[in-house]
């Protein structure tokens, strides 16, 4: 995850307190999904940004997956993503995203 | 309608190991915040000979040897299969190695800001002058400084150091004392787009046999910017690299629009010679030191060769029509607006759809779309996916979404209308236009009938806007009929026209 | 519904996946708030 973005997770948590906090991401792989989901949870696993090391444990979800699609409404949720789910890979996505959050969420 | 052709194209590849050590991002990035780490430690294993880039599949592809469909049929991951008997000249160009470049950069510096130790100029004078396109611009090499002066500009005057195999071969020196706008840094990066532009310009001259005075402009559209403090982005490559290929009768203009500048570009040509302003227009750009071993961390991690290793650069000539090359249909145009939104399907309706549906046609009447060809083998391994494929897949969708497409036919319609992605990962270099070169073969000796190039660009990235930006354009065969100059209308349609004024005006006359 | 309710929300978007600006949209009339929101792109 940039480097930047990880910055403003970090100070976004602390100001508003984790357990209010959701990361939502719109991946195009299940990889850097995964990556991002990871970064969230249990800190930057490339060491890279400032994220590194701090574990926030925060709710995370991917814009393709159930749980986010069956919250917002349906209709604009066809418009602004639904194609995507011919492109992109969603089982693979879902998958990935359900065993980052099963291993290192905390809310 | 006289729509304008491409007239000729021009490709190339410089092999740049020791620039992608020093100068990509990713590296020195991490040699300020890091400079003991393991990854550092490791270029040096993971970095390509000059002959395996050249053997390199993408690459023959990227410079007119091998075409996409061709490269299609090499199994993959292609830097495990290189390529036997692979040539550094290709059609469209070739893949020039460091120390020439160097010798380029040289030859391309009009303010001796480029300093070559005199042993290493000495071999790189032998080289340039056996170079059927340099060896007449070799005067402009000089003789070179001793590696004692070579040292002392690093040491004393902040230039920038130029390493050839690992060794100090010479610098690049700051234009100003106190301008940052004019750092070692930024005329090193600048000079490598001014180098690689002219490189790929003098094979477009030399591959079309075109006159190089009648080039009249040059649009170059690299995301480099040249200026100094006062005028950080003034430019202007397009003439500076112009004047090096000796276009004496061009001027021009730089072109800034992210990875979307290219089809921008194209589209702004066409719009030239259509109007009659120009009849000669070249678009040019070189490549970007900064995106060298983007991916590097990753290529590294899973034990590959860092595959960024090469500067890339084209030219395409657009020209009035001649009746043989094929049209640039400047009626069908395809742009992402202020207005159009982010969503995908948004894009993708802007870019490819809207366009179509003004000219009667379906998604599948356009036989090759060319989007962003980037090389997979680059980028698969780096977690970013095979962006051509998901590209394709974009537009099949909106295709099944419309009924253009059945959902089952998807993956056919990648194939068939798609391509496997050949191009480096140097921003605006693979977006939409490396294949204009194999479009201009496709729709005349071979056998396709309209392609589309599409060029996108991520303007969020510089902060001044959140918007996303997209064109496109459609290539088409030659019909074969050219309309004269001049007349849009013969003389004996109007007599006709005014025969048919009369007679209704008769007729009026005798209802009353 | 009760996914989003008083949630803080952070986006981080792909150009070549989902950009933020559309989740962004799906996320009005939600009783989420976002607090930040990003696109990144990787080529």
């Amino acid at each position: 995850m940039d480097l930047e973005n990880q910055n403003r997770v970090k100070t976004l948590t602390e100001k508003h307190g984790a357990e209010n906090m959701l990361i939502l991401l719109g991946a195009a792989e299940a990889e850097s999904a995964g990556l991002a989901a990871e970064t969230v949870t249990n800190g930057d696993p490339t060491f890279a940004g400032p994220l590194a090391g701090v574990q926030l444990g925060l709710k995370v979800y991917h814009a393709v997956e159930p749980e986010f699609k069956d919250a917002v409404n349906p209709d604009v949720y066809d418009e602004q993503i639904g194609m995507m789910e011919m492109v992109l890979d969603v089982d693979g996505i879902v998958e990935e995203m359900n065993n980052i959050r099963s291993e290192f969420c905390k809310y | 309608m006289s729509f304008p052709v491409i007239k000729g194209t021009g490709y190339v590849l410089v092999h740049t190991p020791d620039v992608m050590h020093h100068h990509g991002t990713t590296q020195s990035l991490e040699r300020a915040a890091h400079p003991d780490s393991e990854y550092l430690k490791s270029l040096n294993a993971h970095t390509r000979s000059y002959d395996d880039v050249v053997a390199y599949a993408p690459n023959q592809t990227y410079i007119g040897n091998l075409h996409p469909e061709e490269l299609r049929q090499i199994a993959t991951p292609w830097f495990q299969n290189g390529m036997a008997n692979a040539q550094r000249v290709g059609a469209f160009g070739e893949i020039m190695p460091q120390d020439e470049f160097y010798g380029l950069m040289k030859i391309s510096d009009a303010f001796d800001l480029v300093s070559l130790e005199e042993g290493f100029l000495m071999k790189v004078k032998e080289k340039l002058e056996a170079h059927p396109l340099f060896k007449d611009d070799v005067s402009k090499l000089g003789s070179g400084d001793t590696q004692a002066d070579v040292e002392r500009f690093i040491n004393e005057h902040h230039a920038d150091p130029l390493f050839h195999e690992g060794h100090l071969v010479g610098c690049v020196k700051r234009a100003h004392d106190v301008d940052v706008s004019l750092t070692a840094h930024i005329i090193f990066e600048n000079l490598v787009s001014k180098a690689s532009g002219v490189l790929a310009m003098k094979h477009l001259v030399d591959k079309t046999g075109l006159d190089v005075n009648s080039i009249d402009y040059v649009i170059e559209c690299s995301e480099e910017a040249c200026g100094d403090m006062n005028q950080r982005g003034g430019g202007n490559f397009a003439k500076a690299i112009a004047e090096v290929v000796g276009a004496v009768n061009a001027t021009g203009s730089d072109l800034r629009a992210f990875c979307a500048a290219p089809t921008h570009a194209l589209i702004e040509a066409a719009a030239l010679v259509k109007a009659g302003v120009y009849e000669n227009v070249v678009v040019v750009a070189g490549g970007a030191t900064a995106k060298l071993g983007m991916n590097g961390k990753d290529h590294v991690k899973k034990e590959m060769p860092l595959l960024e290793d090469v500067v890339g650069g084209f030219a395409v000539l657009v020209s009035q029509n001649d009746g043989v090359n094929p049209v640039i249909r400047t009626d069908l145009i395809g742009r992402h607006t202020v207005g159009t939104g982010s969503s995908p399907q948004a894009v993708i309706t802007s870019l490819i759809t809207a366009p179509l549906d003004k000219g009667g046609l379906k998604i599948t009447d356009i036989d090759k779309y060319s989007v962003e060809m980037q090389n997979p083998d680059i980028t698969k391994p780096a977690g970013a996916g095979d962006v051509p494929e998901a590209n394709y897949k974009m537009i099949g969708a909106l295709g099944v979404k419309r009924g253009d497409l059945e959902r089952a036919d998807l993956p056919t319609f990648v194939t068939k209308h798609g391509m496997p992605g050949w191009a480096p990962t140097q921003g605006h270099i693979p977006s939409g236009i490396p294949y204009v070169g194999y479009a201009q073969q496709d729709l005349t000796t071979g056998k396709l009938n309209k392609t589309m190039i599409v060029g996108k660009g991520s303007l969020f990235l510089a902060r001044m806007t959140n918007l996303f930006d997209g064109v496109s354009v459609v290539l088409e065969r030659n019909s074969g009929e050219v309309e004269a100059p001049g007349t849009g209308i013969s003389k004996k349609e109007i007599k006709e026209m005014i025969v048919e004024a009369m007679k209704d005006v008769a007729a009026q006359l005798m209802k009353e | 519904m009760s996914l989003l309710d008083g949630k803080k929300v952070i986006i981080i978007g792909d150009r070549d996946g989902i950009p933020a600006p559309a989740m962004v949209e799906c996320l009005k009339d939600t009783g989420a708030e976002v607090v930040f929101s990003s696109t990144e792109c990787f080529v």
